[in-house]
């Protein structure tokens, strides 16, 4: 490590502190080089880290940082001048009740990551054994994540539309309907839940597909001679080896769900009872000039997610899967 | 160890950033963009912002500046087209870098004008000769010249409601209901198109009628002063409970949620659709439209809102956008330059079919109708914007904004809970609630 870092000084590790430390035994046998003890040595990690860290610091930190303060300010996102206005934003955020309220809405994004995981969770047991086409099946169940989100939103208000692909695809089964799918509240907001369940199963999907493919054949086969079936090695070899993966899907559709943005932004721009927390947000900031008062809001929203985040820990420690 | 000293380490980047921030830099204030007296003296390159992508792109705005250097040929014009004009504005705004001459981004509170931008002049000494200055005056002194102003009523299709038996316009809400209604049963086509889904339509082009009912130039700086704007009588309550009524009676599109501006331009110049409530800058929009459709261009007609005062037809006349220049700019001379050339010489109002922000210019042809029938036309006052929009802002309302209206909608179609009067009397206790706290 040391003689790399001496001579030909390689690109900064692009992931974080987490590469660092680990480096093959082998290296360990230059124990007697002349470069230990010096401060150098203990100086390098951090030189490797210089770069990635400055730009953590400049893009996400710096901001977050800039954020909370704006929370504290009666700012209007234009104005030189921004007075202190104390916990005033942070007070009102918990006594008005309609805002509290659109949280509502990410019910249903709620119950569709639940679908969503199941979904994504089934064609990942399927797909990880051997199968016809089974690359095709994974490129078309990924395919979706792949697409840009406003595209999609676009795309879906054309397939929602009065006589749109959806009502002419039910229209060929017999079952023509005349039906506004954005156009009242429930069905608006299960139709853009419906969205993003085939937007995000691709995710899922993969996540899963890549744990369950980490899994050792012999064991499927261990248990097939045992007289295992296929339900059987699900619940007992899968489902337990993938569980880092599915604990950390849940966090991330619960995350999503109280962030959901783009979707009902494009396709309804929160009309019709569709508004969430987010879309709130970005009105307080960009329509009514309130930036202190959104930028409280979205601390709010970072606090929640990290809780429910921590909370979540506490439940389901991350266990080491012992398979064998 | 090493845990802890890179937590201090980001707190500490962190407080030193916002403290920096928190000083802002001075401006030299005061200095007036002067018109120049000598356009040989003149000389520098601007950059002037637009939110006409589209003119930029065509190569028109480059014609404008290739005549304007036969007038000023030291100064260099440089265009900087924006799709989401007032998004990137209003965040280059907290930089010095926002081009020497820009649009007034209408996220601006008026009272900043003078931190944003060089005064044009006295508002006494400019009013005799522009339109709209009253928008841009703060202390006396003029900020913005508007590029243009459009009378507000609704677009329509002549051969339509010709076809339905309709040849006068209607002088009531009342009436006009009526006259929707036997549009429907006649033509079959949807009487009224309201844009839900774009939103815009349902901001500005309603909120503009604000004055068009009563016939009063001080109706929309009346609102400062007004608790319960949404009573019975204000024109508020009268817009707003047309719109209510023709959604209500099913005389607009069935399915609002997916409506599409530029294919509803198609659908008014076919027939399709009967009206819709905008600008009178619309009118050449939709004749393009009849042209590519293939249908008679003439048929696009333009009438006042449905409501008379003493006789008379009554519409507002507002600005457009306003061009300012940046207080940060370094040629502020060849900046008003730009400005008076372009609002004088260039042609550009009559271009778009709109009112010229000139005084000493007639009204454009697309306003003949109103002309002929004897509309009043009322310059609307613009003295208290900087209140109106304050409260509008407090209260979430959005007088410009489509979401106010976009739930009187959904209300008037049944899919949500309430009643207009319930909801009526929730914007007014939101109104009323808000001039507390803005006004003291």
């Amino acid at each position: 490590m040391t003689r790399t870092a001496s001579t030909a000084s390689p690109p900064a590790p692009a992931a974080g502190p987490g590469r660092t430390g680990k480096r093959p035994s082998r290296h360990r046998a230059r124990a007697g080089s002349p470069w230990r003890g010096r401060p150098l040595r203990k100086l390098t990690p951090w030189l490797f880290l210089l770069a990635p860290l400055a730009l953590l610091i400049t893009f996400t930190y710096v901001p977050v940082g800039n954020m909370i303060y704006y929370s504290f300010t009666d700012w209007d996102g234009v104005s030189p001048d921004r007075d202190y206005v104390g916990a005033e934003n942070y007070t009102e955020i918990f006594t008005r009740p309609e805002l509290l309220r659109v949280f509502a809405v990410s019910f249903y994004y709620l119950a569709a990551s639940v679908v969503q995981i199941v979904i994504a969770l089934y064609f990942a047991a399927v797909l990880s054994f051997d199968l016809r086409f089974r690359n095709l099946f994974k490129g078309i169940l990924f395919f979706p994540y792949l697409i840009n989100g406003v595209a999609i939103g676009f795309v879906f208000l054309y397939f929602f539309q009065d006589g749109g692909t959806l009502d002419s695809v039910l229209s060929w089964f017999g079952a023509g309907t005349d039906h506004a799918w954005l156009g009242s509240p429930e069905s608006a907001n299960t139709s853009m839940a419906g969205v993003s369940v085939w937007r995000f199963t691709g995710l899922n999907f993969v996540l899963f597909l890549g744990a369950i493919q980490s899994i050792p054949g012999e064991l499927y086969e261990a248990a097939q001679l045992d007289g295992a079936g296929r339900w059987k090695q699900f619940r007992h070899i899968i489902a337990p080896s993938i569980r880092p993966v599915l604990s950390l899907s849940v966090i991330l559709a619960i995350s999503g769900s109280l962030s959901v943005f783009e979707i009902p932004y494009i396709m309804t721009g929160g009309a019709t009872e569709t508004s969430t927390f987010v879309i709130q947000t970005v009105k307080y900031a960009f329509q009514f000039n309130k930036t202190g008062l959104a930028s409280a809001c979205a601390v709010v929203l970072l606090a929640i997610i990290l809780l429910i985040t921590w909370i979540q820990r506490r439940l389901v420690p991350d266990e080491k899967v012992d398979l064998v | 160890m090493g845990k802890r000293t890179l937590s201090v380490a980001l707190l500490a980047t962190t407080m030193l950033t916002v403290a920096g921030c928190g000083a802002g830099g001075g401006a030299d204030a005061g200095e007036t963009a002067a018109a120049p007296v000598n356009p040989d003296g003149v000389s520098g390159d601007i950059t002037v912002l637009t939110n006409r992508t589209d003119l930029v792109e065509d190569g028109t705005m480059k014609k404008y500046a290739a005549e304007f250097n036969k007038t000023y040929p030291d100064v260099k014009v440089e265009f900087e087209g924006l799709t989401d004009y007032e998004g990137e504005v209003k965040i280059r705004m907290n930089t010095e870098d926002y081009g020497d001459v820009l649009l007034i981004p209408s996220a601006v509170a008026k009272g900043d004008y003078p931190k944003f931008f060089a005064p044009l002049g006295e508002t006494s000494s400019m009013e005799p000769k522009y339109r709209f200055t009253d928008k841009t005056d703060v202390g006396g002194r003029t900020y913005g010249i508007a590029t243009f102003g459009t009378a507000n009523g609704l677009v329509y299709n002549k051969a339509l409601w010709k076809k339905a038996g309709i040849t006068d316009w209607p002088t009531t809400t009342g009436q006009f209901l009526d006259d929707l209604e036997a549009v429907k049963e006649k033509t079959g086509a949807t009487p009224y198109y309201t844009n839900f889904k774009d939103g815009w339509p349902l901001e500005s082009p309603w909120t503009n009628g604000v004055g068009s009912i009563s016939c009063d130039s001080q109706a929309s700086d009346k609102l400062a002063a007004m608790d319960e704007p949404w009573t019975e009588g204000n024109d508020l309550n009268t817009l707003d409970t047309l719109l209510y009524d023709i959604v209500h009676e099913k005389l607009s599109e069935k399915d609002p949620a997916t409506t599409n501006w530029e294919s509803s331009k198609t659908l008014l110049a076919k027939g399709r659709v009967g009206s819709m409530m905008l600008g009178s800058w619309a009118v050449d929009q939709m004749r393009d439209a009849a042209e590519a459709a293939g249908q008679n261009p003439d048929d696009i007609g333009f009438m006042p809102v449905p409501s008379q005062k003493n006789g008379t037809f009554c519409a507002t006349l507002v600005s457009d956008y306003q061009q300012a220049v940046n207080i940060h700019s370094d040629h502020k001379e060849a900046a008003r330059a730009w400005i008076d050339w372009f609002t004088e010489k260039s042609g550009y109002a009559a271009e778009e079919g709109a009112v010229s922000a000139l005084k000493s210019e007639g009204m454009p042809e697309t306003l003949q109708d109103y002309v002929d029938n004897d509309v009043k036309m009322i310059e609307r006052s613009e003295a208290k914007t900087a209140d109106v929009n304050a409260i509008d802002n407090a209260s979430e309302i959005g007088l410009n904004k489509p979401d106010y209206r976009k739930k009187l909608i959904d209300i008037a179609r049944g899919v949500t809970d309430g009643s207009l009067e319930g909801y009526f009397d929730d914007l007014n206790k939101r109104w009323s609630a808000a001039r507390q706290t803005v006004g003291s």
